[in-house]
């Protein structure tokens, strides 16, 4: 039985408590996990400053040939798993089989975080506008002949990481060459990810103290969170609402992403459909940047018909079929929790289901021995229905109809919104909004990532805070 | 080998019969109308039969069925008392009070007798006799707060106390008040932190898993005097039994405990290497009886080695409980020569109720 250890400072310890990870598909045990008692995260995070000292010694140019060098031992070769070693194929079957993520996506989000690697340089400069990063090496230097110096703000990141899709560890990559060591908290789904990453990062010559990499309950996740001076969290609603207050704490929750379809454009709704369908089911619609919401000024019924017809297309297959598009559910009892509450919610006027005359059968469904559920589109007539604003694990889009001039006041917090308009003043106050937090305007799915621009929050803003300084020689 | 195994048999016989000798014993006394208490009595006027003259061993106890939770759920707790001992001051104990209205348990004397006997098992050179003690875990209405004060006086010693109110914790838990949380137990810490510095004779401590290691974030126990840790008042595993004797306390002698309100205190089996920091308790037989029975039918005990749900039955002159079905579940462990009787091994919340319950939080 495959073992995936706790990393202390980068070295594997195999705890007396052990969880199982099975494959959704046959229920066998995949892999142990070691579980990390909350005693034992505390007792390593007194040696943070320590473990940050082994990336200050390194330069940033030396951090990110690491991340370069990474970035294909990732994406390429065998790489240790506890005493045992793990190729690619192996990562992306294990990822597929306690995930229920298809293969094929596994293989794409594996490509996402190869590219973040690779492309570290041009991620920083996103993140930092252009700072010279050798002034992370010298603390201090220049810009426009003012002195400028940047202090860190932590010893250490804490990441407490979703099972959902492996993509999302691409977030917290930033902060090797940003001179910060990671406490990992693995979902309990999906330890693969950021263990990998963690061993491509020491191969290509990251010092291992930069890597805290503990499987763990509530209890040892608290302890992360409130004990990193900085972490990210990545959860439900009910998961992070304890946490939102806390400013040490960056909180990736429910996306509720968008694709807003302004009065300029509405009429040339049709040429955007392959657009809309990418942003609602791409990744198998798991992602928080995938679109659960469709808002338009008019042709509501009319556009929400066409997706429901577009979606129902999208079926079912087993994990490793190459044209797998949507994810199965590890707890069947889940998906359908989340049909019975859509159907009881769809009890209230105001909504209907438009996928169910398109598809054979009922929105959950069984095939190759995974429990799916179908994609499904909701005609919201009444803009404060229940599911007009809501989201879930699959694709799932619930489209509104409403005036322009109401729209920035009803859609709430969204991640991502994509605004297909050219009309300059919907433009200002988009930008203008504090609910938006990704914009992308004109017809860019909201799933595109530009690499160079910050998401959910900027790391380097997170990590480090400009320092008042000023200097005089002799 | 076959010797050992055979001492141990005819031990483990001898341990039956006393078993079952204080079960006649305490039968008679619960059932009797000059001694009894007013519940058992009561109750013995719903059954066909007499229990003094039908119950002549453990297993006869079936006949009264299983002791119910809610019976121990509110007033009137006077009906616990035996008459026998009518005239002696009662203290009343609570339960965790983790799911709604908490269970009480009268007492008289028996939180003294258990620890008077949990005090034979604790080596005088670990917690040497005359020094002070350190009760650092739930107080309010806890028998744990009285039971750990007796200890130390019947060692000898003095015990120091910090308050600690589990029920706000698991509030502060429930309502997501991390930070809050965090307050609390610094709060608590403090206070411990305070006593260790300022009193030099404190050799001995009492305290919860989770706040052995808040406690040792702050201070080397060992270096502060500490000789002997005595841990219990929540569940604990083999992960947190080896971290604390190989990183968090080392060189201290660690004495995991089971003790609940209901049952009284069952120790640990002595640290063996070769058990790999398993935790595997042995109950105060005979005044107290642990069997692991079928969750799906609790007349089947479960073999050993095999996970069952914990039977609890407390047969103590001052209180009856045959037969109480706990929420807790745990494998089945062989007797051994110091305890030859069965135990329970890997103890924890029973797995169906493991997401609804908050438990072990202090």
């Amino acid at each position: 039985m495959i073992h995936i250890p706790i990393l202390r400072t980068g070295l594997s310890y195999r705890s007396l408590n052990l969880s199982h990870v099975s494959h959704i598909q046959t229920g066998e045990p995949l892999a142990v996990v070691s579980q990390a008692n909350r005693g034992l995260i505390a007792k390593d995070l007194y040696q943070a400053k320590e473990n940050k000292q082994t990336l200050e010694d390194l330069s940033v140019s030396e951090l990110l040939a690491i991340c370069k060098k990474a970035a294909n031992l990732f994406m390429e070769s065998e790489l240790p798993l506890d005493d045992t070693l793990q190729s690619p194929d192996d990562y992306i079957q294990q990822v597929s089989g306690t995930t229920g993520l298809p293969q094929s996506l596994c293989l794409k989000n594996m490509g996402k975080i190869r590219l973040v690697l690779d492309e570290m340089e041009a991620v920083l400069d996103g993140l930092t506008r252009g700072l010279d990063l050798s002034i992370m090496d010298s603390g201090w230097g220049a810009q426009n002949e003012r002195p400028l110096s940047y202090v860190p703000q932590t010893d250490t990141l804490g990441a407490v990481l979703p099972s959902n899709s492996p993509g999302v560890h691409s977030l917290w990559l930033p902060a090797i060459p940003l001179k910060t060591p990671l406490v990992l908290k693995p979902g309990s789904e999906e330890p693969w990810t950021s263990f990998r990453i963690a061993q491509a990062l020491i191969e290509a010559g990251c010092p291992p103290e930069a890597f805290g990499f503990y499987p763990t309950d509530y209890s040892g996740a608290a302890e992360i969170l409130l004990q990193c001076g900085r972490s990210l969290l990545f959860g439900g609603g009910s998961t992070v609402a304890p946490w939102q207050a806390n400013p040490n704490v960056q909180i990736h929750g429910p996306g509720r992403s968008k694709v807003i379809i302004a009065d300029d454009k509405i009429s040339r709704w049709e040429e955007y459909l392959d657009l809309t369908v990418s942003s609602i089911a791409e990744n198998g619609g798991r992602s928080c940047i995938n679109a659960s919401g469709v808002w338009v000024t008019s042709h509501g019924r009319e556009i929400a018909e066409a997706l429901a017809q577009r979606l129902a297309d999208i079926t079912p297959k087993p994990l490793d079929d190459p044209d797998a598009e949507i994810a199965a559910f590890t707890n069947p009892k889940v998906a359908e929790g989340i049909s019975g509450l859509i159907d009881n919610q769809l009890k209230v006027p105001g909504a209907t289901d438009l996928t169910a005359k398109h598809r054979d059968g009922e929105r959950v469904v069984e095939e190759a021995g995974c429990t799916f559920l179908s994609p499904s589109v909701i005609w919201c007539a009444d803009p404060e229905h229940p599911l007009a604003n809501t989201e879930f694990l699959f694709p799932f889009v619930s489209v509104v109809e409403v005036p322009q001039d109401e729209i920035l006041d009803r859609i709430g917090p969204s991640l991502v919104v994509t605004a297909i308009t050219e009309d300059e003043t919907f433009i200002h106050n988009l930008l203008g909004s504090p609910e938006v937090e990704r914009l992308n305007i004109g017809p860019i799915s909201t799933n595109q990532i530009s690499w160079d621009q910050p998401h959910e929050g900027n790391l380097f803003d997170f990590l480090y805070q400009q320092r008042a300084l000023q200097v005089s020689r002799g | 080998m076959d010797n050992l195994n055979q001492s141990l048999s005819e031990k483990a016989a001898e341990a039956r019969d006393r078993l079952d000798a204080h079960v006649r014993e305490v039968v008679q006394w619960h059932f009797s109308p000059e001694t009894g208490a007013p519940f058992w009595l009561e109750f013995a006027e719903t059954l066909d039969f007499d229990p003094r003259e039908k119950i002549g061993n453990y297993d006869d106890l079936k006949l009264l069925g299983h002791f119910q939770d809610e019976w121990l759920r509110g007033g009137p707790v006077r009906q616990w008392v035996p008459k026998g001992y009518a005239d002696r001051p009662v203290y009343v104990f609570e339960t965790g009070g983790s799911t709604g209205v908490p269970k009480t348990r009268i007492s008289i004397r028996d939180f003294q007798i258990d620890y008077e006997m949990f005090s034979e098992t604790l080596p005088d050179e670990n917690f040497p006799r005359g020094s002070d003690w350190l009760m650092l875990g739930p107080s309010g209405p806890r028998r744990l707060r009285l039971a750990v004060e007796y200890l130390a006086q019947h060692r000898g010693g003095i015990c120091f106390l910090v308050d600690l109110d589990p029920r706000w914790v698991n509030k502060l838990i429930q309502y997501g008040k991390h930070q809050e949380l965090d307050l609390y137990k610094n709060h608590v810490i403090d206070q411990a932190l305070n006593i260790l510095r300022a009193h030099d004779n404190i050799r001995c401590l009492f305290t919860t898993p989770k706040l052995l290691e808040a406690l040792s974030e702050k201070i080397s126990l060992p270096k502060a005097g500490i000789k002997g840790i005595f841990c219990g008042g929540t569940e604990m595993d083999a992960q947190f039994h080896r971290f604390a004797r190989e990183e968090l306390v080392p060189g201290v002698e660690f004495m995991p405990t089971y003790g609940n309100t209901l049952m009284g205190l069952a120790c640990c089996k002595p640290f063996d290497p070769a058990d790999n920091y398993a935790i595997i308790y042995y109950p105060p037989q005979p005044r107290a009886v642990i069997e692991l029975v079928n969750p799906d039918n609790p007349e089947e005990t479960v073999d050993y080695g095999e996970t069952g749900r914990v039977m609890l039955t407390t047969l103590t002159h001052e209180f009856f409980m045959p037969r109480f079905l706990e929420r807790d579940e745990a494998e089945r462990a062989q007797p051994i020569e110091q305890y030859p009787w069965d135990g329970v091994q890997n103890l924890r919340l029973l797995s169906e109720l493991q997401e609804s319950v908050v438990v072990g939080v202090y």
